[in-house]
């Protein structure tokens, strides 16, 4: 299964971006390989309004099943849903600490977006 | 930490003077001015700027008369006016910067390619130390646009370093009106005070930005400012607020003092002892116990 | 002629500038509109007590999809800078509220599968207060964009007799939107810290605009060199210096204007006008 996390570094031991729109790096892993690759986020990061809605049409472009992260708004949320991914919030830590919790189904699957937007 | 944003609707009831007083009376705080097209706080609080950001809000089109065709076909397709004649007759089209709305449609279809689309910075945003704590806030250069990114902007920079060095509260002073650089300031905020004056608008507007914070889901008190120069309309305000299950949690008196505290760089509880800051202080122990769950 | 009342700084007295301004070029026999562009928080009616005789909703007009027709070639949402539309592998989203109305999703689309609907912002009344003819613009509660009613409002306006436009307080998009086209700029300011610094954003804002320009300063308490100084630093004559006065307070709290509370108030507005006149017949040579 090929999963999305958002990340503020290039590596496994980066640390989660707790940001959705505006995150650094997505780092897509494969759960079953272990392989990993990086998408830079720079465009969306410094997108004049919708960086939600944009950061969502590029995972959804990953071809990944789910994404881990700490907060997504209500646009970026229906574009996720949209494309079929789950989304599931994380608490601080690494990338590769987030990975093992979700491995170990210990994160929250988010439902609903679960912060306000911005609205601009 | 408790994020508390100050609004008004109507421009000019007293909003800055009294989130600067406020400021002074929290114990740990951050500030966050979000009237970004007319920040005032500074001119209180003086802040000492510690770091500097450049900000745009998008791109601005512009035409390169070498390469231009006079086709004429991104005037014909711009919806907001921007393509234009100049002035001085030349038959070259040029792009009015204050009109254009940075949609990017005429680079895309220009058939010479003459059209480049370039971001612009809109203005400036700072990271500054105050006397009453760590302020964020910008500068859009005068008669620049896209003022709900900037809000956004410094409303997130404040809330990080607010939650960084464990403050209590941050408090945003928003902008007036009901637009986007309202809205970016309030939406998803713990508090809104809304700060009014006892005239036939200020009652009129009060409604509107009240519909607003209810719109956005914002618990929402108000703070009656000059409440004495009509009180017969003070309590009128009260009783269409409270009908509305909103509180008023303070009135505050017309004082001279307030001008005179902005004349001296200072706010109006380090200016002066009397009545009107006592006004101030009543409204802020409400404001606090209300966060606290007290009320 | 268009004359926009605008000011930096919210609170000035601007509405009450406009209005009064309004009420002395009717009582002198002059074809006159007042247009509120103060779309946010449009106040002008409170004092003016209109007769509206319509209404009409106005909106701006953003895409419908066909997904029959679409292709999802993708060409309209890599067009749209502002995330309004974005096509996914089996869909397109679209989010109306944060669509600028530039129509260019619609004129790309190789596919002609993109319409154009109406969605509704704000409202625009028309009537009458007296002989004085009456336009203004409400955004609804909750809608982020005011430039495109603003337009609205000052397309509804007529190009014959004096039109006073009440513009929205700020520098940013929405008054500079509805000062940008006037043919004469009243900048309308009050003599504190806040008053002056909002005001040399304003001067700031505005000095490339080709129209001529004239400084109201109200509630003003004796002589304020500061304000002077820096009207003069930008070349903007200041027409009017209009006294603090608490019977002006007052009748403004109540909704009444200051023309029919105060008497003094003819001669203050008889030379602004004036002075309008003679700023924009100089200009105009």
């Amino acid at each position: 299964m090929r999963v999305a996390i958002t990340s503020q570094g290039r590596d496994r031991d980066s640390l989660l971006d707790r940001r959705f729109g505006r995150a650094a790096f997505f780092i897509v892993a494969d759960t079953e390989t272990g392989e990993l690759s990086v998408h830079d986020n720079a465009q969306n990061l410094n997108a004049a309004q919708g960086a939600g809605i944009q950061a969502g049409s590029t995972v959804a472009g990953l071809d990944v099943e789910a994404l881990i992260t700490g907060n997504v708004g209500p646009k970026a949320y229906a574009v996720l849903k949209a494309a079929g991914i789950r989304i599931y919030l994380a608490p601080d830590g690494t990338v590769a600490q987030s990975l093992q919790r979700f491995k170990d189904g210990l994160l929250e699957e988010s439902l609903s977006a679960n912060v306000e937007g911005h609205w601009v | 930490m408790k994020e508390i944003v100050v609004i008004s609707g109507k421009g000019g009831t007293g909003k800055t003077s009294i989130t600067g007083a406020f400021a002074g009376l929290a114990k740990k705080c951050v500030l966050a001015d979000c009237d970004v097209d007319a920040a005032d706080l500074h001119l209180l609080l003086q802040p000492q700027v510690r770091e500097r950001y450049e900000f745009s809000g998008g791109g601005r089109a512009e035409i390169k008369a070498e390469k231009c065709l006079k086709c004429g076909l991104c005037r014909q397709l711009c919806r907001f006016d921007a393509v234009r004649r100049p002035a001085d007759g030349s038959s070259f089209l040029t792009v009015n910067s204050l009109a254009c709305e940075g949609c990017g449609l005429c680079a895309h279809i220009c058939p010479a390619g003459a059209i480049e689309f370039k971001p612009v910075v809109d203005g400036e945003w700072y990271v500054s130390d105050t006397r009453m704590g760590s302020m964020v806030h910008a500068c859009l250069y005068p008669g620049e646009g896209n003022s709900g990114k900037l809000v956004t902007l410094v409303r997130s920079r404040a809330r990080e370093i607010a939650t960084g060095n464990g403050s209590d509260y941050l408090l945003i002073d928003g902008s007036p009106g009901l637009g986007c650089p309202v809205i970016a300031s309030v939406a998803g905020s713990d508090l809104a005070v809304i700060v009014t004056e006892p005239t036939v608008s200020g009652e009129h507007d009060l409604l509107r930005i009240a519909g607003l914070t209810k719109h956005f889901r914002v618990p929402t008190v108000i703070c009656i400012n000059r409440s004495d120069i009509n009180s017969a309309a003070s309590d009128r305000i009260a009783a269409v607020a409270e009908a509305q299950g909103v509180k008023v949690i303070g009135r505050v008196r017309y004082d001279k003092a307030v001008t005179e505290a902005q004349i001296a760089g200072k706010t109006v509880n380090e200016y002066t002892d009397g009545p009107v800051a006592g006004d101030i202080l009543a409204a802020w122990q409400r404001i606090i116990n209300l966060t606290e769950g007290k009320e | 002629m268009k004359i926009a009342v605008a000011s930096g700084k919210g609170g000035t007295g601007k509405t009450t500038v406009a209005v009064n301004l309004c009420l002395f070029l009717v009582d002198a026999g002059l074809q006159v509109t007042y247009a509120d562009c103060d779309v946010e928080e449009p106040d002008g009616h409170l004092f003016l007590k209109p007769e509206i005789v319509t209404r009409r909703r106005t909106g701006i007009p953003v895409p419908h999809v066909d997904p029959e027709a679409c292709n999802l070639c993708g060409e309209c949402g890599s067009l749209c800078r502002y995330s309004a539309i974005v096509v996914l592998k089996d869909r397109v989203m679209t989010f109306p509220e944060l669509c600028h109305g530039c129509g260019g999703c619609a004129y790309i689309c190789p596919a002609r599968a993109i319409a154009e609907v109406d969605r509704p912002i704000g409202s625009i009344d028309r009537g009458n207060a007296g002989k004085l003819g009456f336009i203004s613009g409400c955004l609804d509660i909750g809608q982020a964009m005011s430039p495109p009613l603003i337009k609205e409002v000052l397309k509804e306006t007529p190009d014959d007799g004096v039109t006073i436009v009440d513009a929205p307080p700020g520098t940013s998009c929405p008054a500079m939107t509805a000062v940008g086209d006037c043919d004469y700029l009243l900048l309308v300011t009050e003599p504190t810290p806040f008053g002056r610094h909002d005001l040399e954003l304003m001067l700031k804002a505005v000095c490339s605009l080709p129209m001529p320009k004239g400084v109201v300063m109200n509630r003003v308490n004796g002589p304020d060199a500061a304000t002077e100084e820096l009207c003069d630093k930008y070349g903007v004559p200041v027409l009017a210096r209009i006294p603090e006065d608490r019977l002006v307070a007052e009748a403004y709290s109540k909704g009444l204007t200051a023309w029919e509370a105060v008497s003094g108030y003819r001669t203050v507005f008889a030379d602004l006008w004036s002075g309008i006149q003679k700023d924009a017949g100089r200009c105009g040579e």
